[in-house]
């Protein structure tokens, strides 16, 4: 049982290194995706024919592969073809390509399930189209996107432990690294668990309380 | 920087994506078999049973949805065999894993599933006379299969793209296939440009073959 | 004595794809005058308002208000007007909704304020009068800072009312403004319509109230088949009924009318 303790011990610094980096990767996938996704997610609603068709023909080849292939294909694929970047990078660059065409899905469902009427009321009071849009459509789709949006930033977080197959020294790969000196595989496992856990657990409890909230808006 | 595409390497060791394919159908569909069972034994439970066991449920599905589908793998693999006396092969641990998985996420497919049968029908059993039990088998099961087929899809496919998490423990699915070719002949390009074709294409005719399937069993409204 | 009508419908036509729901419809109001439409459903009644203020773009014919034609520059099929220019035709036309299509994220103030402040232009303290005034003559004083979430059918449809008239426009065009009601909710709808009617707007309704349209209505038209089959004033349309048999079926179905007194 000692060894237990002194072994967990032990993990912690490394396992917070780990998760900070976790973060880090989170972050930075979910804050690209969110900007490319919505703007791309606009264009596919509003764009013209062939833009619509190129946004949604790309979504549906990122969101048909698995991660794990999209990550391994950038991560090896991409020197080959002269862009070379580092495993930060590359993995981060995968998963915001599959976090985009997610976002991509939650901007035109928001927009798309805004009744007929609501545009036509806007019409009939005279608004011209960009009004249309900000004062009209936009708040609306904001309260219909943000709640399913904030319960998918736990995809992100769950797929940033694919970056730890490049190397990358996050949460996941400080899992394994302490494993490999202390022979504890069981509890850290389950401690390393407990940290997703309580990250996307809270993540996606906030996200059931803003659609309670905004459960007005759909009438 | 020229890099000359060249399939012929690809082609002659094909053999080891074409079968990986058929392993990651066969792990997704024994996964959502098993998963079924699981899911559905559960989703009757929970609407059946006191707090206490609602609670023990719910635990079980919220662990299995917010941790990442690779540290659960591990865990099974190489954690499990360390508490307990077991021993299995990567392709075994690898299903018991992922109808856990499964089995998670369709406690919760079934529950609403369960939820969406129409009041008027159950009304319907109960003036007929039959028992809760009755009522469970005979309405709210058959109404509550079509009402879910659209979902069970859904999950099929995406535990078809999970397989490939299998590739870590060296499971020789359509993944590993395609890196135990990398790793010989260093067509990276070509190799990931042909599995992510496969995954594209076995997708979509998964995806045309199951609506195909739900139109068979539409729900008359 | 040939005054021009404010509203001047021209042998309208409009198709859905192969079905042609208005195949030739004359229609005149004049300002102050209030119509109401009636037919059996798919006779042409919704679409003909909706094409009133473009909502549909209609395929020939001619629809005019105050001499302008709505919609084209200058005759259907041809070239169509341009977003500001429709836009400023769609603010002297006054729409209200079946299901009243308020905006769910802004309170009935905020709901009847917002053409006043984007499109008439008004600064705030004018708009916020403007939009409490019409708030109280709706009945719904105390209601200005509710979410339309709150409101019941009955409040939230005459919010819609107030949103249309504070816009101080040309003509209202209702839309079946009751049909999605609760039967107990209908009257006080129909009271606030009947105020504005004799406070001398122009309407165009379309409507199922048959007793209501008797009531309020200087004019009566009825649409089937795609076009008027017969109008006149309520008195003089039942004149019309021994001659036309559509209208005598149609009739048949509302007793009240045909109830004396």
């Amino acid at each position: 049982m000692g060894q237990l303790i002194d072994a967990i011990v032990y993990a912690i610094p490394f396992l917070m290194s780990g998760l900070g980096m976790t973060l880090l990767v989170s972050l930075i996938v979910v804050a690209l995706s969110l900007v490319i996704g919505v703007a791309l997610g606009v264009g596919l609603i509003y764009g013209p024919l062939p833009l619509r068709w190129l946004i949604r023909l790309l979504t549906d080849c990122i969101r048909g592969i698995p991660i794990l292939v999209l990550i391994f294909a950038v991560y090896y694929g991409l020197p080959p073809l002269g862009l070379n970047l580092s495993s930060f990078w590359a993995a981060i660059l995968a998963l915001t390509l599959f976090k985009t065409a997610q976002v991509i899905e939650y901007t035109r469902g928001a927009v798309s399930s805004i009744p007929r009427g609501q545009m036509e009321a806007a019409k009939s009071i005279g608004l011209i189209f960009t009004q249309r849009l900000r004062y009209v459509i936009f708040p609306q789709a904001v309260r219909r996107f943000l709640p399913p949006w904030l319960n998918g930033v736990t995809d992100a977080v769950k797929g940033s432990a694919l970056v730890s197959l490049l190397g990358v020294v996050d949460l996941m790969q400080a899992i394994n690294q302490v494993i490999g000196r202390t022979y504890e595989p069981m509890p850290l496992y389950i401690l390393g668990a407990l940290i997703y856990f309580a990250i996307n657990y809270s993540l996606s409890s906030m996200s059931k309380v803003l659609e309670r909230r905004y459960a007005y808006i759909k009438e | 920087m020229g890099y000359q595409l060249s399939f012929t390497q690809v082609w002659r060791n094909f053999y080891r994506m074409s079968d990986g394919l058929i392993l990651s159908l066969e792990l997704a569909l024994i996964s959502i078999a098993i998963g079924t069972l699981i899911g559905l034994t559960l989703a009757v439970l929970h609407v059946s049973s006191g707090r206490v066991v609602r609670t023990i449920i719910s635990a079980y599905v919220e662990f299995i949805r917010n941790v990442p589908l690779l540290l659960l793998v591990y865990l099974v693999f190489y954690g499990l065999p360390t508490v307990v006396n077991i021993a299995y092969s990567a392709t075994a641990s690898f299903v018991v894993t992922l109808s856990l998985y499964a089995g998670a996420y369709l406690v919760e497919v079934f529950r609403s599933g369960l939820d969406a049968v129409p009041r008027g029908l159950l009304d319907a059993g109960k003036a007929m006379g039959l028992t809760p039990w009755q009522r469970l088998l005979c309405v709210r099961l058959p109404t509550m299969t079509r009402i879910t087929l659209p979902a069970l899809s859904n999950t099929f496919i995406s535990l078809f793209k999970d397989t490939s998490i299998a590739s870590v423990i060296a499971v020789p699915e359509l993944t590993w296939g395609a890196q135990w070719i990398n790793n010989r002949t260093f067509r990276i390009v070509e190799v990931y440009a042909v599995a992510t074709v496969m995954y594209l294409v076995a997708g979509y005719v998964i995806l045309l073959g199951l609506r195909m399937l739900e139109r068979r069993f539409r729900v008359e409204r | 004595m040939a005054v021009t009508p404010l509203l001047k419908i021209a042998r309208l036509t409009k198709s859905f794809g192969t079905n042609q729901v208005l195949k030739s419809v004359d229609l005149d109001v004049d300002a102050g005058e209030v119509v109401t439409v009636v037919g059996p459903s798919g006779g042409g009644k919704t679409t003909l308002l909706r094409c009133v203020n473009f909502l549909e773009a209609y395929d020939g014919g001619s629809i005019k208000i105050d001499g302008r034609e709505v919609g084209y520059v200058d005759n259907a099929g041809g070239r169509k007007r341009g977003e500001v220019d429709l836009a400023a035709m769609r603010a002297e036309t006054g729409m209200v909704f079946q299901s009243f299509n308020l905006f769910p994220h802004l309170t009935a103030e905020q709901n009847v304020m917002l053409g006043l402040r984007q499109v008439r232009k008004k600064p705030l303290k004018e708009a916020q009068d403007i939009a409490r005034h019409w708030l109280d003559r709706v009945g719904l004083s105390h209601k200005t800072k509710s979410l339309p979430s709150e409101l019941s059918g009955g409040q939230q449809q005459r919010v819609g009312i107030a949103r249309a008239v504070a816009m101080d426009p040309k003509i209202l065009l209702l839309d079946e403004i009751t049909s999605a009601l609760d039967p107990e909710l209908v009257n006080e709808v129909l009271d606030v319509v009947r105020q504005l009617a004799n406070d001398g707007m122009t309407m165009l309704i379309v409507t199922h109230e048959i007793a209501f349209a008797r009531d309020a209505s200087h004019r009566i038209v009825f649409i089937a088949d795609g076009v008027v089959s017969a109008q006149g004033t309520p008195e003089n349309l039942m004149a019309e009924v021994a001659g036309n048999e559509r209208l005598r079926n149609f009739l048949a179905r509302f007793r009240s009318l045909k109830d004396p007194a």
